[in-house]
C-alpha cells in the first residue's frame, strides 16, 4: 500500500508525459494518412494505446513491488 | 520513386513537387516541407508537434542563472561526448546554433547569445563547492546537473524525441503517407493477381 501511496505522490511527474505522448500521437498518425479526419482519429487510437500501455506497464511495476 | 507511383493509382492526388528539396526543408524547419508542398494541415501538425516539444524541452534544459538551452549542445571531448545531439540534430535549424557555439568554444572564443546552446566547461572550473562563476565562463556538467535536477534529463528527452520525430515528418515529406503507399500495392497486387491466367 506504501509503493501506491507513493506512487500517486509521485503523480505530477506524469504530466511530462502527456505532450510527448500528444506530439507522438500526432506526428505518427500524420505519417500514415493524409486526410486531417483520418489523422486525428488515428492519433486518438495510438494516444489511448500508449496510455494504456503505461498503465499496465505501472500495475505490473506495482505488482512486483508488493510482492518483493 | 514513391512519388512516381503515387501520382496515377493512390486514392488521393498527392502532389509532392520536388521530394528532395521538400525533405530538406522538412529537415530545417518541421512542417516546412509539407508548407512547400501545399500540404498545409500536416504542415501545421508536424510545426507545432515537433517544435512544440522541441522548444519545451530547451526551456525545461536551462534556467535564467545558468543559460538557455543548455540541453542541447555539441560536444565530443573525452567525458563529455553529447550523442544526445545525434537525436536532437534531427529538429534542423533550431538545434544548429550548437555547433555554431561548440566551433566558438574549440577555437577560443566567447560564445554568443549568452551561452545559449553552447558546451559546458570541462574540469577545472567546478563550483561545487558553492563558488561564483566568473562572468562569460560556461557551466560545468555537474553544475548543470546539480542544478537542473531532472529537468535537464527531461529537457534532453524532449529534444531528442522531437529530433527523432521529424525523421518520420522528412520521410513523409520525401515519399508521402505509408498507409496510402501500402494500398497502392494491394492494388498492384491485386491487379497482378486478376491479370494472371488462370488454366494454368
Amino acid at each position: 500500500m506504501d509503493n501506491l501511496v507513493l506512487a500517486v505522490l509521485g503523480a505530477e511527474d506524469f504530466w511530462f508525459a502527456v505532450p510527448l505522448i500528444l506530439s507522438v500521437s500526432f506526428v505518427y498518425a500524420a505519417t500514415r494518412h493524409e486526410l486531417i479526419g483520418e489523422v486525428l482519429s488515428h492519433a486518438f487510437r495510438i494516444g489511448v494505446w500508449i496510455v494504456g500501455f503505461m498503465a499496465a506497464v505501472f500495475v505490473v511495476l506495482q505488482v512486483i513491488a508488493w510482492l518483493v | 520513386m514513391a512519388n512516381d507511383a503515387l501520382d496515377t493509382k493512390s486514392p488521393l492526388d498527392i502532389e509532392l513537387k520536388d521530394p528532395g528539396l521538400a525533405a530538406l526543408l522538412a529537415w530545417l524547419i518541421p512542417g516546412l516541407g509539407h508548407l512547400y508542398q501545399g500540404r498545409t494541415a500536416k504542415a501545421v501538425i508536424y510545426f507545432v508537434s515537433i517544435m512544440g516539444i522541441f522548444w519545451y524541452g530547451v526551456y525545461l534544459g536551462g534556467s535564467s542563472e545558468l543559460g538557455w538551452g543548455r540541453v542541447v549542445y555539441a560536444s565530443w571531448r573525452p567525458g563529455d561526448r553529447r550523442l544526445p545531439y545525434l537525436c536532437q540534430l534531427g529538429a534542423g535549424l533550431p538545434a544548429l546554433p550548437a555547433l555554431v557555439q561548440a566551433n566558438r568554444v574549440r577555437n577560443g572564443k566567447q560564445p554568443l547569445f549568452g551561452g545559449f546552446m553552447a558546451p559546458p566547461a570541462m574540469g577545472g572550473h567546478f563550483d561545487q563547492f558553492g563558488e561564483a562563476r566568473r562572468d562569460g565562463e560556461q557551466p560545468t556538467v555537474h553544475e548543470l546537473h546539480k542544478k537542473l535536477h531532472r529537468y535537464f534529463e527531461l529537457g534532453t528527452v524532449y529534444t531528442m524525441i522531437a529530433g527523432l520525430l521529424n525523421i518520420l515528418a522528412i520521410y513523409d515529406a520525401w515519399g508521402g503517407p505509408v498507409i496510402l503507399e501500402e494500398d497502392r500495392r494491394r492494388e498492384d497486387d491485386e491487379t497482378d493477381e486478376s491479370q494472371e491466367p488462370s488454366g494454368s
